[in-house]
């Protein structure tokens, strides 16, 4: 088996991208240029081709990146080959088709990717929609403070976020693995895991807590 | 105003996870709409389903299969299916935030709302389509919701105007859950209709005199 590692490591000059907290009197500039890039890195620029270019290339580096992870993330939530098959193929096409829509400041490409793969699994497999807001919306009540103050996924880094989440305690996140991966509401964990729901949805309400909290070392 | 009473976080869990139904995601989106630290939350928790989809090792079973690529990459021609162009936003129901505004906005405007006890009308949404009661509820400003009990869990979010119950004061924006332990008799706010989303997972009884008169008309 082999599977195409994401593009060659390029040294890329990267413009700084400052990110100043507007809160309070403390402004912690983010950490600018890294010599460095990473997965997520080439995923943008990979993302970026197809947006502006249509690159048929880029889009190909990254069907060979994501749809292996794709197959397993759904594998883990007990899809059948032929639904995974059917999922992987209309999310890779979605990515395909909004790759202009991905917002870069608000997120990586792997929660994008991800969110498009849950969208269709529940559109596909459970024949439901998904009900989701519109950010157009003129009811949308706006974050008190600039958006850059907003923790949309500002993590630049997935790989970086996910040697954080390795700081969670296990409990917290065994609690995550099982929503993320076998889409486990919190009363099914709570069953599957034998505990009281109590116990459940305060690991949950930790959980959240650390990530607040991981993503405000990072910025 | 900002919003004080949140839906918990396991709520906004399963609602970032894909577990939610779509009833209760209905529900916990529209609330997102109105609640940018519950918005925040939840984008927290899908960046953490996203790193950790990224780094779960593939296994050779997850290699794609042949074909697969060849497919999708024959299909990058394809027309997109066709979005219908968005309609002209109605004022008298643009305090209904996306995305319940498109699962009842229709029939606010045309006033479709049907009693359902006393000073209290309601409008049913997602009928047939799932095990869960969903409605938005009118209650005349001043007038209690009838004393129900609930067979299930029940979520209630605030669009308009307001209401008190044992447990506090909610505004718009604000959510409150209920257990199947819970009694709870809303009481409107004296000077505005309070209009809010109800969504239930069991069929809810009136109980009183109310739901002996009501109970056999209501259909579930």
């Amino acid at each position: 088996m082999s599977m195409t590692v994401l593009s060659e490591r390029r040294r890329v000059e990267l413009a700084p991208a400052v990110r100043v907290r507007q809160s309070g009197n403390s402004t912690r500039p983010r950490d600018t240029a890294r010599a460095m890039p990473d997965d997520s890195l080439d995923a943008r620029d990979l993302l970026n081709a197809v947006a502006n270019r249509r690159d048929r290339a880029a889009f190909g580096a990254l069907v060979d990146h994501f749809a292996p992870r794709l197959r397993a993330f759904l594998r883990r939530g007990g899809a059948s080959e032929a639904e995974i098959d059917d999922v992987v193929q209309e999310a890779m096409l979605k990515v395909w088709r909004r790759a202009e829509q991905f917002d870069g400041s608000r997120g990586s490409p792997s929660t994008w990717i991800f969110t498009i793969a849950r969208n269709e699994r529940i559109n596909l497999l459970r024949r439901e929609i998904r009900p989701e807001l519109d950010p157009n919306d003129p009811a949308l009540v706006p974050p008190p403070e600039p958006a850059a103050d907003e923790s949309f996924g500002a993590m630049q880094d997935a790989g970086q976020l996910h040697e954080a989440l390795k700081t969670l305690p296990p409990e917290q996140a065994e609690v995550l693995n099982l929503a993320f991966f076998e889409e486990l509401s919190h009363s099914a964990i709570a069953e599957r895991l034998d505990l009281p729901l109590g116990t459940i949805k305060s690991r949950i309400r930790l959980a959240v807590g650390r990530l607040r909290d991981i993503l405000e070392i990072e910025r | 105003m900002s919003v004080t009473h949140h839906p918990a976080e396991a709520l906004l869990l399963d609602y970032a996870s894909g577990a939610l139904a779509e009833p209760m995601a209905l529900l916990v989106a529209t609330h997102a709409a109105l609640c940018p630290r519950c918005r925040a939350d939840i984008a927290r928790f899908e960046d953490a389903g996203g790193a950790m989809f990224e780094n779960a090792a593939a296994e050779a079973g997850d290699a794609l299969p042949a074909g697969l690529k060849d497919a999708i990459m024959a299909r990058l021609d394809e027309a997109e299916p066709a979005m219908p162009a968005p309609s002209p936003l109605d004022p008298a129901i643009a305090y209904l935030p996306e995305p319940l505004r498109g699962y009842a906005g229709r029939a606010v405007a045309r006033g479709d709302w049907k009693r359902w006890g006393r000073g209290v009308r309601q409008i049913r949404l997602l009928e047939g389509r799932s095990d869960a009661t969903v409605r938005l509820a009118c209650i005349r400003a001043g007038a209690k919701m009838p004393e129900h009990t609930h067979g299930g869990d029940e979520a209630t979010l605030v669009l308009a105007g307001g209401y008190s119950d044992a447990s506090g004061h909610y505004l718009r924006g604000d959510v409150s859950e209920q257990g199947v332990e819970d009694v709870h008799q809303p009481v409107a706010d004296a000077d505005e209709d309070c209009i809010c989303l109800i969504v239930s997972t069991a069929p809810v009884r009136l109980r009183g005199l109310a739901g002996a008169v009501i109970n056999p008309f209501i259909r579930d």
